[in-house]
């Protein structure tokens, strides 16, 4: 346990240096994508249950917080706050449908609803339908920090992130999280011991719904712009392979896999490798599946084990 | 030796004058990005040949100004505005771009100056359509060059609706351009006595417009207008074809750029007209650069490529004349000086950022018109460019 | 014009017609997955690949090969489940014995390498295939103009999806198929090499696909996002029908497809979501399906 705190420690002390040596925006969006990961695995990892719909909460935060800013004149935070409240509402009502189902039939069931939330967003005349919605401003933190300073904006994010991935490490490791592992492990036994496994499930999709939401609409924040690539299933899918990628059902592991594909999506495409982006993608989702199933994270936990366990 | 004196002193002081501008280039370096899409439907009218054209200018120009190298650097936007504007931020915020250019899509225009504007660098816009840029979403720093949805309006629309036909039925491109050009045309329609009976919004990239083309066909109007643009219009053009529309009612495609116009049935598109901001066949001086364009690019220059080249030009004279890169002394620059060359003709760049220049009317020829595959076009008449475009609004006046 | 109750029929026809002709492809490639998944129990997300794989395969053979649309119909989808048939032997069996999810991942992966390799080399923006020759002309119906090549899609798609249904639901050799899958111990034991019927299931399925990406060719542009945009409509309609159902999956193909077309004279912006608003109310009822057998 040691080892791991020293670990944290090492990791939060080159998150705030970092901006000093790469490109503030860059890092923001890693770490946003970062807490869209592990909000996701929060299900995937913990519940065992895939959502094939989670673009539908990023979007849905990005959204609302792209329109409170341009139109309320709220503060950053607040903006982010209610964009939040709004996806882990959306949640609560896709969770409430979708919980009782299973295996392919729980993906295919959020993977539907997205697509229903796709078509609003489309349609809707406030989000400016494949336009996106343009021109959010970033605001003044609490009113008084500027946070078009992309400096200001990355610690900001930073702080956002740590609070995401604070949470979701308590919820984890809390009673709470215990029940969720059992009914991963074994739900009738779980059903058996009296817990009500539906209730369970239902709050962290609640909960992993809320906060995909808080990453996308800090998302729109760093780009001051929200668009349908945010709420498209395509990008369900990237959240699948971020988790995949890094470790299902290992807490840093989405943090790790959302560095990888996000650092390949931004090399690649500014230059003339841009076209293979897809390929590569491609290639490390058969190669993980094939291969590393409980990806990077995983397996070097299990080389840990086998060689100092 | 005297001679030699005087060579030296010269020579230093163009040394000491070149240092002293080398002080108002930022970074030491020109650096222009060409965003475009390169894969997508809109590959052929502007992508890799807007690049292209962009460094011929360069070229052109001598590869320097005030002594300092000028580069040219290209993205793929993938027809997306949120990857456009991710891109656009990084090469303003990170990477020294001083100015944007290519700007296809206005969707993706549209995010990348809300981008370009708040850094305070030149937008350089060459194929986008939306009359945006330049009216609601003015900005000081956006130059929109080829053409745009009212030049398209009042030189394709306006004629045929005084020509008698007087119902009309759109095919839009759903966003931001479509809109633009639906909008700016009905407004042609209606006050010119037409009527618009009917709209159908196809998403970008449809590739079946069979259901679009029926809405059309039901709907009893005299001429179905495509606004929309790139192998969206040759699709919309090919489905019509299928289901016998073509037979039925006119179909006018309001923007046809030439590699689309290439790429359609002669027996289909013959004889359609439309409005075009460069024909590359319409004299000796465009014959020239367009030969020089193809000889690189391989296929003749669609109106944006042109457009890329002389508003690179006028930039790069701009910075010469201002005798620095900043934004802001050489728009003023742009905008005092007149575009002149085989693009640019009886031009202004007006303080809103509007380059107001000829524009063509042009009908596509039909098979038996055509010398080669090349041949296009059929110039009927130049339309002046204060008679193409509307005049500008009091609040996007900047001076 | 001819109008009933202030519809305008000439034009409420056309858009069924239409939506027709969308379902069949739907019914083509919701079949080869239904069958896939219902044999196999391998869900299949490289099946808009397969599809895209196929169109492309038809324009290169006419580039390269100088195959005419006929030739094609036969030999592109035996070449498109060739892949099929590798893909499984390869890629899949590894996996067979792991959660079902897996396999959908893993297909996932294959479909965006296929694509970015297609984009890679033709761009994104579509080639055009032209409708042959024999088919080129078009029928006046009272409604519409119908298009010969539209009708024939029309005609393909349903003997293809009928013979494909006779065969595995009323045939010996169908019979041998479910009993295969369904117990393969068993059937290994009567010695019937059931991991090659396995191979070949997989092969025929992912083949209807390419079949399908033929036919598709000259009306939609042969694009390398072609698939993509389908893949997840096929896949709610699978759903809908209830996964492994084959009759259910040809039935709720063309069904769709007719639903899609309504929505488009009544609402033509939410004619892509209708089906998953459907796919929603279906799994909500009835989650096996309209025609799946509870679980």
């Amino acid at each position: 346990m040691m080892k791991i705190n020293k670990l944290y420690v090492a990791l939060l002390l080159l998150a705030i240096v970092a901006p000093f040596f790469l490109y503030p925006v860059f890092l923001a969006k890693l770490l946003c994508f970062a807490l869209f990961a592990c909000a996701f695995n929060l299900m995937l990892g913990y519940v065992g249950l895939l959502s094939f719909g989670h673009a539908a909460f990023l979007g849905t935060g990005g959204y609302v917080t792209g329109w409170l800013m341009m139109n309320s004149g709220l503060t950053p935070e607040l903006a982010i706050l209610l964009g939040t409240v709004a996806a882990g509402a959306l949640g609560a009502i896709y969770g409430k449908l979708s919980v009782k189902r299973e295996g392919i039939y729980f993906a295919m069931v959020t993977l539907a609803l997205s697509q229903l939330v796709f078509f609003v967003y489309l349609q809707a005349p406030f989000t400016g339908g494949e336009d996106g919605m343009q021109g959010v401003s970033r605001g003044h933190l609490f009113g008084v920090i500027d946070l078009a300073d992309n400096i200001n904006m990355y610690y900001f994010v930073l702080a956002i992130f740590l609070f995401g991935f604070w949470l979701i490490h308590r919820t984890i490791h809390s009673p709470f999280g215990q029940v969720l592992k059992a009914i991963r492990e074994n739900e009738p036994r779980a059903t058996s011991l009296g817990y009500n496994v539906n209730d369970y499930k239902w709050v962290a999709f609640t909960l992993s719904a809320a906060l995909a939401g808080l990453a996308g609409s800090t998302k729109t924040l760093v780009f001051q712009l929200a668009s349908l690539t945010d709420v498209h299933w395509h990008m369900s899918g990237e959240v699948v392979l971020m988790t995949l990628v890094g470790g299902v059902g290992t807490i840093l592991g989405p943090v790790v896999g959302a560095g990888v594909i996000v650092t390949m999506q931004n090399y690649l495409s500014g230059g003339e490798l841009g076209n293979y982006v897809h390929i590569i993608m491609g290639f490390i989702f058969v190669l993980c599946v094939l291969a590393f199933r409980s990806g990077i994270v995983g397996e070097f936990q299990k080389m840990w084990k086998r060689n100092f366990g | 030796m005297k001679m030699m004196k005087k060579t030296l002193l010269a020579a230093s002081v163009a040394a000491l004058a070149s240092s002293a501008a080398m002080a108002n280039v930022s970074d030491g370096k020109v650096k222009i990005g060409v965003l475009a899409d390169m894969g997508g439907v809109y590959a052929d009218i502007c992508g890799q040949g807007c690049v292209t054209a962009t460094q011929m200018a360069v070229e052109d120009f001598g590869g320097t100004v005030l002594g300092m190298p000028i580069e040219v650097i290209s993205a793929d936007d993938q027809l997306k505005p949120d990857v456009g504007s991710a891109i656009v931020r990084k090469w303003v915020e990170n990477e020294e771009v001083d100015a944007v250019g290519g700007l296809v899509s206005s969707a993706v225009v549209g995010a990348a100056t809300k981008v370009t504007t708040d850094a305070k660098k030149i937008a350089l816009i060459s194929t986008a359509a939306s009359n945006a840029f330049t009216t609601k979403s003015c900005s000081p720093y956006n130059v929109h060059w080829t053409y745009n949805v009212a030049a398209l309006a009042n030189g394709t629309v306006k004629p045929m609706v005084e020509a008698g036909q007087k119902k009309w039925f759109f095919i839009t491109a759903d966003y931001a351009f479509g809109h633009a050009l639906e909008g700016v045309a009905s407004k042609v329609i209606n006050d010119n006595g037409g009527e618009v009976v009917g709209v159908a919004r196809a998403p970008l990239s449809t590739t079946d417009f069979s259901s679009y083309i029926l809405q059309a066909q039901s709907s009893g109007a005299d001429v179905v207008a495509l606004a929309n643009a790139g192998n969206d219009t040759v699709n919309a053009l090919k489905a019509a074809a299928e289901f016998g529309l073509t037979q039925m009612m006119d179909v006018a495609g309001l923007l046809v750029f030439t590699p689309n116009a290439q790429a359609m049935d002669p027996k289909v598109a013959g004889g359609m007209r439309t409005t075009t901001g460069f024909y590359w066949d319409y004299d000796d001086q465009t014959r020239e650069w367009s030969k020089r364009f193809m000889e690189r690019h391989g296929s003749i220059p669609a109106m944006g490529h042109a457009g890329a080249y002389s508003m690179t030009m006028h930039y790069l004279k701009a910075i010469e004349a201002a005798g620095t890169d900043d934004s802001d002394a050489v728009m003023k620059k742009m905008k005092e000086m007149k575009p002149d060359d085989f693009f640019a003709r009886n031009a202004t760049l007006r303080a809103d950022g509007r380059m107001v220049h000829d524009m063509y009317y042009v009908e596509i020829k039909k098979s038996d018109e055509r010398r080669d595959s090349n041949d296009i076009f059929k110039v009927i008449s130049v339309i002046p460019g204060d008679q193409a475009y509307a005049p500008m609004l009091p609040e996007c006046n900047f001076k | 014009m001819a109008t009933f109750l202030g519809i305008n029929l000439f034009g409420l026809f056309g858009q069924l017609l239409v939506g027709l002709i969308n379902g069949s492809f739907y019914a083509l490639l919701s079949l080869g997955l239904a069958i896939i998944f219902g044999l196999l129990k391998i869900i299949n997300f490289a099946q808009g690949a397969m599809y895209m794989l196929g169109a492309f395969a038809a324009w290169l053979a006419l580039q390269y090969l100088g195959l005419n649309y006929w030739a094609a119909l036969v030999v592109v989808p035996l070449a498109v489940g060739l892949v099929g048939v590798l893909m499984e032997r390869f890629l899949i069996r590894p996996i067979a014995n792991e959660d079902h999810l897996y396999s959908l991942l893993l297909t996932f992966g294959v479909a965006l390498m296929l694509q970015g390799v297609f984009t890679h080399m033709y761009g994104s923006s579509g080639l055009s295939y032209s409708i042959p020759e024999a088919l080129s002309g078009g029928t006046k119906l009272p409604f519409m103009y119908l298009p010969d090549y539209r009708a024939w899609i029309i005609c393909a798609s349903v003997v293809v999806c009928g013979l494909t249904w006779w065969m595995i639901e009323k045939t010996k050799l169908g019979a041998y198929l479910r009993a295969g899958t369904e117990n393969p111990q068993l059937m290994q034991a009567f010695g019937i090499n059931v991991p090659l019927i396995v191979t070949l299931t997989f092969g025929f399925g992912v083949g209807l696909a390419g079949l399908a990406g033929v036919m598709a060719a000259p009306i939609y542009s042969v694009s390398p996002d072609m698939g993509s945009n389908l893949l997840i409509v096929v896949f709610a309609i699978v759903v809908i029908g209830g996964m492994g159902s084959i009759g259910g999956a040809i039935l709720t193909g063309l069904a769709m497809g007719v639903i899609e077309g309504l929505t488009k004279y009544f609402y033509p912006e939410a004619s892509n979501t209708v089906i998953f608003l459907v796919m929603v109310i279906v799994l909500l009822l009835k989650p096996a399906g309209l025609f799946g057998k509870e679980a």
